[in-house]
């Protein structure tokens, strides 16, 4: 960027523009609100949703199929970080001491991923904060000097990629066989789908989660030093 | 106290709004593609940081759960889409070593494991 172009006036001035306009629309949109919001209605309905926690109602009960099609922009983009290219060399093997805290951190994340998705039916937590951690595990992994993260080879690594969005669309058409609709979850069974869907979604996260941050279709694994 | 619930919300909001528009400014007069990319995630967290800011519902009441889930799945995809566009600019480094001097940096484990 040059310094002596109009450029560097007439682009934090428009900025400014845009700002003000969005300053606004914000102002208006807390302020100049009459009658039932959206949370109302949410929160009305949430003791039906098979789940107590209103946000996981939301993602997997009243806003299902938007969350499906997440869990296919996720999949979506390994495919195309897998198809640019092969992962990135692995890092060194971390010290001892790294590697001992590592041994320590990991089964942690495990727990803590798995303690999330059991209480995301009742308190803040769920599936994409389990997955977040999971793929967190990946992450440390990885840094720590492990070739592939901890993931498994790659057919099965493409069944866990792809497991959250299949079994999201597999809930959904076997409701749809059963003359509900799609992702219309009869309230006796809501709760048990919903729990099966978010046990998908998670591995399904962490584990697209820790494969993007090798950065590229996995090389064949060679054998684990001792 | 509705009155100290829209001061926090402004507050919260205008501060996403202010993230948002130093993203765009940086997004757009800066040359490197890793550093737009960077850029783009500051806007994307202005954009979560007012929607947070609009789901607040004073500290006894329940925040607004659909914002909330809107953000959680985004934050999810936000990650997820920086990565591809990382692998984008590795395959670029890869392609035109010496042409695209601006965007090396964006990963530097190319060449062996690090020392």
């Amino acid at each position: 960027m040059s310094s002596s172009n109009p450029q560097t006036l007439l682009i934090p001035l428009l900025l400014a523009a845009i700002g003000a306009l969005l300053f606004w629309a914000f102002w208006s949109g807390l302020t100049g609100h009459e009658g039932e919001r959206l949370a109302a209605l949410a929160l009305e309905r949430v003791p039906e949703s098979g789940a107590s926690n209103p946000v996981t109602s939301v993602l997997l009960n009243f806003r299902a199929y938007d969350t499906l099609l997440e869990l296919a922009v996720l999949l979506a983009a390994l495919l195309g970080i897998w198809s640019l290219g092969p992962a990135a060399a692995p890092y060194q093997r971390a010290s001892l001491l790294l590697d001992s805290l590592v041994g320590w951190v990991v089964p942690m994340l495990i727990i803590a991923g798995g303690y999330l998705l059991w209480i995301g039916g009742q308190a803040p937590g769920g599936a994409f904060q389990a997955g977040a951690l999971l793929g967190a595990a990946g992450v440390t992994l990885a840094l720590s000097g492990r070739p592939n993260a901890g993931l498994p080879g790659e057919p099965w690594l493409r069944v866990l990629a792809a497991l959250g969005t299949l079994v999201f669309a597999l809930v959904g058409l076997t409701l749809m066989g059963w003359g509900l609709g799609f992702l219309t979850y009869p309230p006796a069974l809501a709760k048990w789908l919903i729990l099966t869907i978010e046990t998908g979604a998670t591995l399904s996260i962490g584990a697209t989660l820790a494969a993007a941050f090798l950065g590229g279709r996995p090389r064949t694994t060679r054998p684990a030093e001792p | 106290m509705s009155h100290e619930i829209l001061l926090t919300q402004l507050l919260y909001g205008s501060a996403g709004l202010l993230f948002f528009l130093l993203g765009a400014w940086s997004f757009i007069s800066h040359e490197p593609l890793w550093r737009k990319l960077i850029a783009l995630n500051i806007m994307g967290a202005g954009v979560f940081h007012v929607l947070v800011a609009v789901a607040y519902r004073g500290l006894d009441t329940p925040p607004d759960p659909v914002p909330h889930a809107l953000v959680l799945t985004g934050i999810v995809v936000a990650v997820s889409a920086t990565a591809l566009a990382l692998a984008f600019g590795r395959r670029l480094d890869r392609e035109e070593p010496e042409q695209t001097s601006d965007i090396q940096g964006v990963d530097d484990r190319e060449d062996g494991t690090h020392a």
